[in-house]
């Protein structure tokens, strides 16, 4: 393998793992900040116990997002120095703009949240959520500006060689970014419902499995309480009420991604006509949208694939909202691009040893199809899914099958794929462009930039090697400990995040009294 | 105005790395006080705590500063982060284990875990301090850049004798800094062992700091920047006097007047060079060949005009709120998670 291709796995790796945990704190968070609002209003236990409990998981989750975070604002530089050269008059200002804005208010107001129990005024107190959660919604904005302007790029023109920014309402109102963070946004809820969901029904089911919860002869529920009195009634609500919402929040996601991401084709269909090609495996041009192809997607010869089974006129209905327009395949845009942006990369100092290779302009095809389709299955599954569990709480409660609640725990994952998925489809897609060049007829001529020139030309292949094994193996670990102290903390209930709840009927650990001023109300 | 906005951006990136290392340093020093300074658990947890609330606002100076150089200098941004590769992939994996490792370090009950946790706080200190400070001080003194801004030579070509000062610089600044700010922020015990601490080491934390100071401004200072030397090595020692006579604030403060002043007259110094070439003088990057376009630094001038005061404005007010002393007294005891 040489430097590019390392550099690009270790891109690939650290962005999909970083955006495993953003989702869930843009999604979590958001929740969360309605549940203290709710206490804040309505003063009921139920709801500070729901806050204090999905709170919990939404901070062990929150950090694992800001330290993979850190090295997003590092890595252009790192690996992609050239890239950053070429970009950074207009890339940077989204990023810069995010770190200003945003991450600070996200980071000041959350150290204030958590520490801010019993210190600050209620009101101040969940404002100081509120600031945090508005403000990780606003860093997703910029940036997904920024990853717009790589994937439609305007308001610039070039100068120099370099991109040059003329007109930053362009950038930072581009339709790909406005279209794309809305998606974002509810490809994040989706991910909160979900997990919502999931752990509301395992702490359900564990009420029935433990005989707390019983099923009367009209099937209603009748909740009962353990010995301590600490899993009563209002344990019955707080999971009751978070499996609702979650799922809520699912279905109300889904209607929201389906909606900005049909939206998004049609933008596709126009700005990156051989990523819709490659995401439907179409080799000629056509109507029907493929539901399975066959065939060797990853052969450069298109005529191996076979649509096995087509929905006639959706593909051009998803494309431009009619039945008959035909969308073009691969084989007409092959020599489109070859002759718009060259068959050969150019005989330039910055491609390298890669000057004069030819030029791929297919994308990995077996990744397009499958992550656009992966991405759909999971977040369709995931509302279904939502729908079902929707009517099954109607009763108060949920089976005692020990398989169904398997299921809604491991159907947290679903919308986890859909998102990466989706982030792998479009990055992936836009190959082998970093920056895709923009088709519009008024678009900015000769603003892209080849994958291939975009790697740092001074760090050589033994670096990238080190910092690629050694991310990975980071990021593997952590991920194990993440996922260990989430089921922990999952397992022990709200006590888990309220151990005054545990220490009630323990009078050992009331020694060092509640009611005393010194005492941190949390502590690190 | 349009020809002085690289240089305001140069001096609003030396603002941002000074507010970096003056909030982030006793944090980092903290964390590296964990180990070497606090004796047993409830102490370990009076120094975090002393932080809890603030390391993850002070560390986005550390982002916003990369991210502002990007946006202002993208060529500074380019050259520097691609020639030190591996400090830096040193630097972002302590800071990834420092972070998660505040954060989870109390989530478990157990003397293993924490004692784990405790050690990543420590590396991760260390090692960001250090590579920060190793970084900076290239960037003053050179790398050996070609004419298009990429390194010449291997992967360890930066290990020189300036980055050792410079990550002696920091590391050392950020403990002396980091006990004063214990002295401020604790009371018992552990401040009065952390004054004397300090009385003793301050002397010889700040000498990498000002001898860094004193080699950029001999390489290419002016009699201001030479001013401002002075003014840090007065304030270095104003800061030594308040601590003996018992002034903790002053002490603080004074020991952050030294770290800014020694910062300006390192950047006043290098200025208008951004990041020299060891190889040759016509491959500098400089405020004007580095820069972005007016247009976008105007744009990021505005943003700035509002986005850093009130930056200013709520992170004091959160060292307002908590601006109690922590005590071992106000540290709650362990609790452990246990499944229902």
């Amino acid at each position: 393998m040489e430097a590019l291709e390392i550099a690009r796995w270790q891109f690939g790796i650290t962005t999909v793992y970083h955006f495993l945990m953003v989702p869930l704190t843009i999604g979590l968070g958001l929740v969360v900040a309605v549940m203290q609002t709710l206490w804040y209003r309505t003063g009921k236990d139920h709801y500070l116990r729901m806050t204090k409990f999905w709170g919990k998981l939404f901070l062990i989750n929150f950090i694992m997002g800001v330290a993979t975070g850190l090295v997003q604002e590092f890595q252009f530089g790192l690996a992609w120095s050239e890239y950053s050269r070429f970009v950074g008059d207009v890339f940077g200002a989204p990023l810069a703009m995010e770190a200003l804005l945003a991450f600070f208010v996200e980071s000041t107001f959350l150290g204030l949240w958590i520490f801010g129990w019993q210190r600050l005024p209620k009101v101040l107190h969940l404002g100081a959520l509120w600031a945090a959660v508005v403000a990780s919604v606003f860093s997703a904005y910029f940036i997904i500006v920024a990853n717009s302007w790589m994937q439609h790029p305007v308001g610039v023109e070039l100068v120099d060689g370099r991109a040059r920014m003329v007109d930053a309402w362009a950038v930072f109102t581009n339709n790909t970014a406005l279209v794309a963070f809305t998606h974002t946004i509810f490809g994040a809820l989706a991910v909160a419902g979900g997990f919502l969901l999931g752990i509301a029904w395992y702490h359900l089911w564990k009420r029935r499995h433990d005989g707390l919860d019983t099923v009367d002869g009209d099937g209603k529920v009748v909740v009962g309480t353990d010995a301590s009195g600490s899993r009563g009634v209002i344990d019955h609500q707080v999971w009751l009420r978070s499996a609702r919402i979650g799922a809520v929040v699912a279905l109300i996601s889904f209607a929201g991604t389906a909606v900005s991401g049909d939206l998004q084709a049609k933008l596709m269909f126009e700005q990156q006509p051989m990523k819709m090609a490659a995401a439907e495996a179409a080799c000629h041009d056509g109507t029907g949208f493929s539901v399975l192809s066959v065939g060797n997607l990853g052969s450069q010869d298109c005529d191996d694939i076979v649509a096995v089974f087509e929905v006639p006129g959706l593909l051009s209905f998803l494309a431009n909202g009619d039945f008959t327009t035909e969308v073009k395949g691969v084989n007409t845009l092959l020599p489109e691009y070859k002759e718009q942006y060259g068959q050969t990369l150019p005989d330039d100092p910055m491609y390298g040893e890669r000057a004069g290779m030819s030029i791929d302009y297919l994308p990995v095809m077996e990744v397009t199809y499958w992550g656009f389709r992966i991405m759909i299955g999971f977040g369709a599954l995931a509302a279904f899914a939502a729908l079902v569990a929707l009517r099954i709480l109607r009763k108060g409660t949920v089976p005692e099958s020990r398989w169904l609640m398997r299921l809604a725990v491991f159907g947290i994952l679903a919308p986890f794929g859909a998102n990466s998925a989706g982030w792998i489809f479009t990055e992936m897609g836009r190959q082998p462009f970093v920056v895709a060049p923009n088709p519009d007829p008024s678009g900015i001529d000769g603003v892209f930039m080849f994958t291939a020139a975009a790697v740092s030309p001074g760090v050589s292949l033994a670096e990238l090697v080190f910092s690629l094994v050694a991310l990975t193996l980071v990021y593997a670990v952590l991920l194990v400990v993440e996922v260990k102290l989430l089921f922990t903390y999952v397992r022990g209930g709200v006590a888990s995040a309220m151990p005054e709840l545990a220490a009630r009927h323990d009078d050992d650990s009331s020694s060092r009294g509640k009611d005393d001023d010194d005492v941190l109300a949390f502590a690190y | 105005m349009t020809e002085l906005l690289p240089t305001i951006w140069f001096i609003l990136i030396s603002v941002l790395w000074t507010g970096f290392l003056f909030l982030e340093g006793f944090d980092l020093g903290v964390g590296m006080l964990m180990k070497l300074f606090a004796r047993t658990d409830r102490e370990r947890r009076v120094l975090l705590n002393t932080v809890g609330p603030v390391w993850d606002g002070n560390e986005v100076w550390l982002v916003t500063a990369i991210g502002a150089t990007l946006a202002a200098f993208p060529l500074w941004y380019a050259s520097l982060l691609s020639t030190l590769y591996l400090p830096f992939i040193l630097v972002l994996l302590a800071l990834i284990f420092r972070a998660v490792a505040f954060e989870y370090r109390g989530k478990m009950n157990s003397d293993q875990w924490r004692r784990r946790w405790d050690l990543a706080i420590f590396l991760g200190s260390f090692t960001a301090a250090a590579g920060i400070g190793a970084a900076l001080a290239l960037t003053t003194s050179g790398l050996p850049l070609n004419e298009n801004g990429d390194r010449v030579g291997g992967p360890f070509v930066w290990v020189t004798f300036d980055a050792f000062l410079g990550a002696a610089a920091v590391v050392l600044f950020c403990l002396a800094h980091a006990l004063a700010f214990l002295v401020l922020k604790t009371d018992g015990p552990i401040r009065e062992r952390a004054r004397k601490l300090l009385i003793r080491l301050l002397p010889l934390a700040v000498v990498p700091l000002l001898l860094w100071a004193a080699t950029v401004h001999l390489a290419g200072g002016t009699v201001w920047t030479g001013l401002i030397l002075a003014v840090a090595v007065a304030a270095a020692a104003a800061s030594w006097f308040a601590e003996w006579s018992s002034h903790d604030g002053w002490g603080f403060i004074w020991l952050g007047a030294a770290l800014a002043a020694s910062l300006a007259c390192i950047f006043g110094s290098a200025y208008p060079v951004v990041l020299p070439s060891t190889l040759s003088d016509a491959f500098n990057l400089t405020v004007e060949n580095a820069s972005s376009s007016p247009y976008t630094l105007g744009l990021m001038s505005i943003v700035a005009a509002i986005g850093v005061p009130l930056v200013l404005a709520y992170q004091g007010w959160t060292y307002w709120v908590f601006r109690k002393r922590v005590t071992e007294k106000s540290i709650p005891d362990a609790h452990s998670v246990s499944p229902l």
